[in-house]
Parts: C-alpha cells; structure tokens; sequence
C-alpha cells in the first residue's frame, strides 16, 4: 500500500494510481464507435443535417434578398415584399415575414427535439457497454468524454454538410426565382457568416443533446446501467 | 500457522430490490470474512443472492443495509476515484454473463483495463497477448466476441479479469459455460494464480466439481449464509449431498 493521504485512507491520488483514458485513445474509441455502428450514426446525423439545412437556407435565402434589395433596385423589392418578406427599402434590410419566422422557429424546434432523441437513442442503447466500462474502472468524466468527443465528430460533419446543402439550396431557389442576378448581388461574406451560424448551431445542437443523457449514464451504479433495458 | 489477514468482510449486508410494490430481498443479512490468498467457492443454488453478493463485495452496487470492508476499508466511504481504483485493479471481475464488450477485439477487451491505469499501448498490447495465450485463444485476439464460441467469450473474460494483475478475483459461474475439460483448465488457472501470487479467489458456482479445490465453501441459501465449510470438514457434508442427489 502506498503511503495514506486520501480521506479513507485506502490509496494516495499519485501518478501511479491515476484512473486515466488518454484523449488519442478516446478519440480512436469514438471513431471506432461511430464506424462499428455507422447506420445508426447515419440516422443520427441525417436529422442534423436536416436541421442545419432548413437553418442555412433561411439564412441564405435572406442573404440573397438583401443583396437583391440592396444592388438590385425597386423591381426586386416589390417582388420580394409579395413573396412574404419584410423589406425596408430605405434601410436596404429585409426580414423574413412574421408567420414565415413563426414557420421556421417551429420547424427549427421540430429539428432540435428530433436531434436530441436521436442523441438520446445513441447513449441508452449502449447503456450495457457503459455499465461494463465502470465496471472496469471507467471514471464518469472518461464515459462523459467519450461521448462528447462522438457527439462533436457528428455535429461537425453532419452541420458542414448541412449548411453546405442549405445554402446550395438556397443558390438554386436563388437561380430559379431571381435569375443570375441573385447570384451576383448577394455578399459572399455574409453567406459565409450564415455559413457558420449555421454549422455552430448544429454543432451545438448535437452536443446539447448528448449531454444530458450521457451525464445520466455517467452516474449510473455499474449494475444499474448493466442491467438497464432499453 | 500463520495469522490469517482478512481483505473482505461483509458485515450485515441487505439488498432489496423494490420492484413496484413487490420488494425482492435477494440478501438478508450477510456476515462474512474472507482470508487474503484464500479460495472461497459460494454456493448456493439459482437465485439464492450469490450475484448481488458478487455486486456487492466488489463495489458494483450499494448494500441497501451493512457494510462492505475491503482491507478493512468501508467502500460505501470510498471517493470517485478511489471506486474507480478498487474497480480497475484490486478486484478482477469475471462475469456470470461474461460482459466483454461486442464492438471490441478479444485483444481490446483484455486491455481496456490496463489502458484505464494508464499503461502504454505496447506494454498493455504485449500483456494482453499473453494473457490470452494463458487462456488459449492467443491466436485468436483478432476476433470480435461474435465471432467466438460461448467458451471462448467466457476465457476472455477471464483473461480480461486478470489484466492489472488483481488482488481479487470475483469469477462468477466461470465455469458455467464451458465444457468439462475446459472448465477444469479455468479452474486450474485460477487455482495456480491463488496458490503461486496469493491472488484471493471468489467464485460462485453450482458446480460440485469445483469445491475440492477451495480451501472453505460458503453456502448460501435464501440470501443467508446457511453455513461456512473448510476444506477438511467438507468431503463429510459432500458425501451426504451426494446421497441425496441419488
Ligand atoms: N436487479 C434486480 N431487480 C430485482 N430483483 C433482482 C435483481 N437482481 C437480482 N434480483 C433477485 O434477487 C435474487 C437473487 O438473485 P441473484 O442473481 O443474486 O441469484 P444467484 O444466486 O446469482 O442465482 P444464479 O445462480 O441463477 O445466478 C433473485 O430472486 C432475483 O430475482
Ligand atoms: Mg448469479
């Protein structure tokens, strides 16, 4: 036995007695994860990407409209003031429409209850490997870890991918409605800016919703979550 | 003969399980101490409390009433870390339901702990290999638990158990699915580990194969302990059960 600081006495928190999982192996683990069970990522990403693809086109479809408004004269105001903006022709800003803003907060909160489930799904069906890691000697912090590191791997893809179908979405709608114009008028940094709100919301959104049940399963006695049905 | 040291002691242990309105006491008030580099085989027959006791003793679950000591330690007292310590190298755990993680190589499976006390991947790698060949399924690291026989799951659980070197073992029914000729080679193991690095060993079992090699038997009836056997007093009492059985 080592020397007796801890409160019971019953070992010392030096180096040798650390209960540790280094990040490289954490992050190898996550990755192994997320490849063994691929389909069911698949479907966790793919209400990400959903969601962060309605979000980024939004974004840009504002964007273009107020390149439109701001470059491309009256003619394009008045189209848009009918197509259920609110366009302020002085200001050169345009806003989306209150019962289009209500639609969109909607759809966005539609999304983030899916992710969150999705999320949700991916900890407690595995609540059995994390009942035998803690039997093992895993730490709360290292389960908590492992699914952080999962949740952002997925949340990183799945929103750059969303945003970037999002805001190709909104370039072809862009084309389709406005014509050229859309595409030459509209500022490439402000798409850029809805580019990673976008991504950083999705990004946010899937961490969010990995929280919650990942702490849960953290605490779990060991028995409990190798019991656990789900 | 020398002073014996005790490293568990179970004093007064209930668990109850509230399912409901319906309260299961799988243990009844256990008391019991075990001598360090002792065998102790517990048994008792389906759902006599031999696995909650199991939970119990190795830190897996709280006793709803009494005290677990371990190095005369109360574990309920233990930190975070200090459960994750006695969890990951005092005690090797060997499951009824062997518990090897199915996304992971039998390799993988065996150093998962070694890798939680912070060993390198090469060390941990090197000594994982060993110990499946301990266990005879060296060539067969490469596999996923699917790909094993029930046999060879419950070896690398054993294997897996041995991994920081315990001062420990909890096997329960290691044998249970295993032919007889493998079941006697685990066994064996455990008995080796037991007699040559005074590894503690605890096992459960229905198996009356596996009472000669323990040096006390407890026998478990109801969650109570019914009566604690040495060695010397048991072919007595065996020979008896064997009258029955016939
Ligand atoms: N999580 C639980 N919830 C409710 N009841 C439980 C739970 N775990 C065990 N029990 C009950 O406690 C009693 C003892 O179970 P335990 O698993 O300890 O038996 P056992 O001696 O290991 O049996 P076996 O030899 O079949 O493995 C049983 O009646 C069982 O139904
Ligand atoms: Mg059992």
């Amino acid at each position: 036995m080592p020397e007796q600081t801890s409160r019971t006495g019953f070992f010392t928190h030096d180096e040798r007695h650390r209960i540790g999982f280094p990040w490289s192996k954490s992050f190898d683990f996550a990755v192994q994860n997320l490849r063994n069970r691929f389909t069911r990522s698949l479907i966790t990403m793919s209400s990400l990407i959903l969601a962060v693809a309605f979000l980024a086109f939004i974004l840009v479809n504002l964007n273009i409209a107020t390149g439109l408004v701001q470059f491309g004269g009256t003619e394009f105001a008045s189209i848009l003031s009918e197509m259920g903006f609110d366009v302020d022709t002085a200001l050169g800003t345009v806003t989306t429409g209150p019962k289009e803003r209500w639609i969109v907060l909607l759809s966005l909160l539609v999304c983030t209850v899916g992710i969150i489930n999705a999320q949700l799904m991916s900890v407690t069906e595995r609540f059995r490997i994390i009942g035998i890691f803690k039997c093992l000697g895993a730490l709360d912090s290292i389960i908590l870890r492992l699914f952080l590191i999962e949740a952002a791997i997925i949340g990183v893809i799945g929103a750059a991918i969303g945003a970037a179908a999002g805001i190709a979405f909104a370039f072809i709608n862009g084309l389709f409605n406005f014509g050229v114009a859309a595409l030459i008028l509209v500022s490439l940094f402000d798409v850029f800016i809805s580019f990673l709100l976008a991504t950083a919301t999705g990004f946010a959104l899937s961490i969010i919703g990995v929280l919650y049940p990942a702490i849960l399963a953290a605490r779990m006695e060991p028995v409990k979550a190798l019991n656990a049905q789900h | 003969m020398e002073e014996k040291q005790i490293i568990v002691r179970v004093e007064g242990v209930k668990k109850t399980f509230k399912m409901g309105k319906q309260h299961v006491h799988a243990l009844r008030g256990v008391n019991l101490e075990i001598y360090t580099g002792e065998y102790l085989s517990i048994m008792g027959s389906s759902g006599s409390g031999k696995t909650t006791l199991f939970n119990m003793i190795g830190g897996l679950d709280k006793p709803t009433e009494g005290k677990v000591f371990i190095d005369e330690v109360d574990i309920s007292q233990l930190d975070a870390y200090e459960l994750a310590w006695l969890r990951n190298r005092k005690i090797g755990y060997i499951f009824q339901t062997f518990n090897i993680i199915p996304t992971l190589t039998a390799l993988e499976n065996v150093t998962l702990p070694m890798t939680f006390a912070g060993m390198h991947h090469e060390a941990a790698t090197e000594k994982g290999l060993e110990l499946l060949d301990l266990v005879g399924l060296g060539t067969r690291h490469q596999h996923k638990p699917l790909e094993l026989s029930g046999g060879q799951q419950q070896r690398v659980a054993i294997a897996r158990a041995l991994a920081n070197d315990p001062a420990i073992i909890l096997a329960d029914e290691p044998t249970g699915n295993l032919d007889q000729r493998t079941g006697e080679e685990a066994i064996e193991l455990l008995r080796t580990l037991c007699r040559e690095r005074g590894v503690t060993i605890i096992t459960a079992t229905h198996d009356y194969k596996m009472l000669n090699v323990s040096d006390r038997v407890v026998w478990v009836k109801d969650g109570r302990v019914e009566k604690v056997e040495k060695r010397d007093e048991l072919s007595i009492s065996l020979g008896t059960i064997g009258e029955k059985e016939r």
